[in-house]
């Protein structure tokens, strides 16, 4: 083993900070679609629609069996031949980040939502409410304090397993690592410091998440 | 859509072997990575409820370290960093003379990525023990080895069961992640067949399907271990 030399960082940091961005817009796109998604997802699973209700569980339960991984190739796989003309990679992956995330945010939207007492739902329609109004009105304002630590623990999750666009390629902040790493033979260095890079940004969202709901855990 | 289907290149040689080793594969590092797991992450666990402060912050700072890297990046660290970090006869054994380095790096990667989440969950189910037993465990005059053996961890266990299940079923979806070092497990088979033979759709869907039948047959395995195990006047306690 020769010496270390973490110059190469330094080197490639502008490469690297796309990299990054690319991760961080990823995550956002992701944990917005997935967020709107699942929760269309979740007040369907919750409705009194058998069918569509059905249909929503599973969904859910089909993503959340099957491994990211394989939903990656999937989605690079098939985008392209729905649409009939070739997409790029960022564009097959974001459809399947999105649609991905909407089943573990619905998850997070139903305990959400199930967590208000149904007083709440027939005080609502008692005051001449309709459906989504309450949801809107009364529901969700309260669910949501405490989802939001769950969303942000889940936003961790998602902005880690961004790196898995490494598999088709994508540079990502992963990929980027990976290739300075095998182009300089730094792989010491340059893992290290991605996995110091991974290990701060991650420290800092659960720490939030933590802090958040110790602040509004009597509520 | 313009696609030509051909289900059976699934039934066909060397197609249905190739999805058949994999699966072997992905059984094999994912049940081991979970033993690991299970191990590992208990020991954490308990070190984590231990009354002094320095254990517990060592099992906090294990957590931390397992959950806030990517598990893709921590495969890599076993596989690429940690042999050249080693004393150079030990980075040697690793690389030169250990058969499938990459199979038994997925196992320990996998497996101790999963003894955090592990960790958490046994350390919650043992404080979610009411406390009255750990101190009549203790005026029986048990000693601490004891009173987790025989008092704490056999009640823990049963609380955590249910939130075990769903980290028993991540460990099979995250050992997909093996193929990014050159194990062909289930997900990297199906890409091979795909890229063969350029049947994606159904290459897949087969690996779709057997991905859905663990996740039941882990789900009904989990269930019917929790409906052995529980004890009468803790049933729903859970949480």
């Amino acid at each position: 083993m020769t010496g270390l030399d973490f110059g190469v960082i330094q080197r490639a940091l502008p490469f690297l900070l796309e990299g990054l961005a690319l991760s961080f817009f990823l995550t956002a796109v992701a944990m917005l679609g997935g967020v709107i998604l699942g929760l269309g997802l979740a007040v369907i699973r919750l409705s009194r629609w058998k069918a569509l209700s059905i249909l929503a569980a599973g969904y859910v339960n089909g993503f959340r069996a099957i491994p990211l991984v394989l939903v990656i190739f999937w989605f690079y796989f098939l985008v392209p031949l729905a649409l009939g003309r070739s997409v790029s990679a960022l564009q097959s992956v974001v459809i399947a980040f999105v649609l991905f995330e909407a089943a573990y945010y619905s998850e997070i939207f139903r305990a959400g939502l199930q967590s208000i007492r149904p007083g709440q739902w027939q005080a609502a329609y008692a005051c001449g409410l309709g459906y989504f109004q309450t949801l809107r009105l009364v529901v969700l304002p309260q669910a949501l304090r405490n989802m939001l630590p769950l969303m942000i623990t889940q936003a961790v999750v998602l902005f880690q397993d961004t790196s898995l666009v490494y598999v088709i390629s994508l540079r990502d902040f992963m990929t980027s690592a990976s290739i300075v790493a095998n182009r300089d033979n730094r792989l010491i260095e340059t893992y290290l410091f991605a996995a110091l890079v991974y290990f701060v940004i991650c420290s800092i969202g659960a720490a939030s998440a933590s802090r958040l709901s110790a602040r509004w855990r009597p509520a | 859509m313009n696609y030509s289907w051909n289900w059976s290149i699934l039934i066909q040689p060397p197609y249905l072997g190739w999805l058949a080793s994999g699966l072997e594969l992905t059984l094999v590092i994912s049940i081991s990575a979970w033993i690991l797991a299970l191990i590992a992450g208990t020991l954490v666990g308990v070190v984590g409820t231990l009354p002094h402060r320095i254990p517990r912050m060592l099992a906090a700072t294990y957590v931390d370290m397992f959950r806030n890297i990517p598990l893709l990046l921590q495969l890599f660290l076993w596989f690429f960093v940690v042999p050249e970090l080693l004393p150079s006869r030990w980075g040697f054994w690793l690389k030169r003379d250990l058969p499938f380095p990459e199979l038994w790096t997925s196992m320990l990667a996998l497996g101790l990525f999963t003894s955090a989440r592990v960790a958490v969950q046994v350390g919650s189910g043992i404080t979610a023990v009411s406390s009255g037993q750990r101190m009549a465990a203790v005026a029986s005059g048990m000693s601490p080895a004891q009173t987790y053996r025989l008092v704490l961890l056999p009640q823990a266990f049963r609380i955590v069961l249910p939130p075990l299940t769903s980290d028993f079923l991540t460990v099979f979806k995250n050992s997909a992640l093996a193929l990014t070092i050159g194990v062909f497990e289930l997900t990297a088979q199906s890409r091979q067949i795909e890229s063969f033979t350029f049947q994606g759709f159904e290459a897949f869907t087969a690996a779709t399907i057997v991905y859905l039948v663990i996740a039941l047959l882990v789900t009904f395995f989990m269930r019917t271990l929790e409906r052995r195990v529980a004890l009468p006047d803790t049933m729903g306690a859970a949480s």
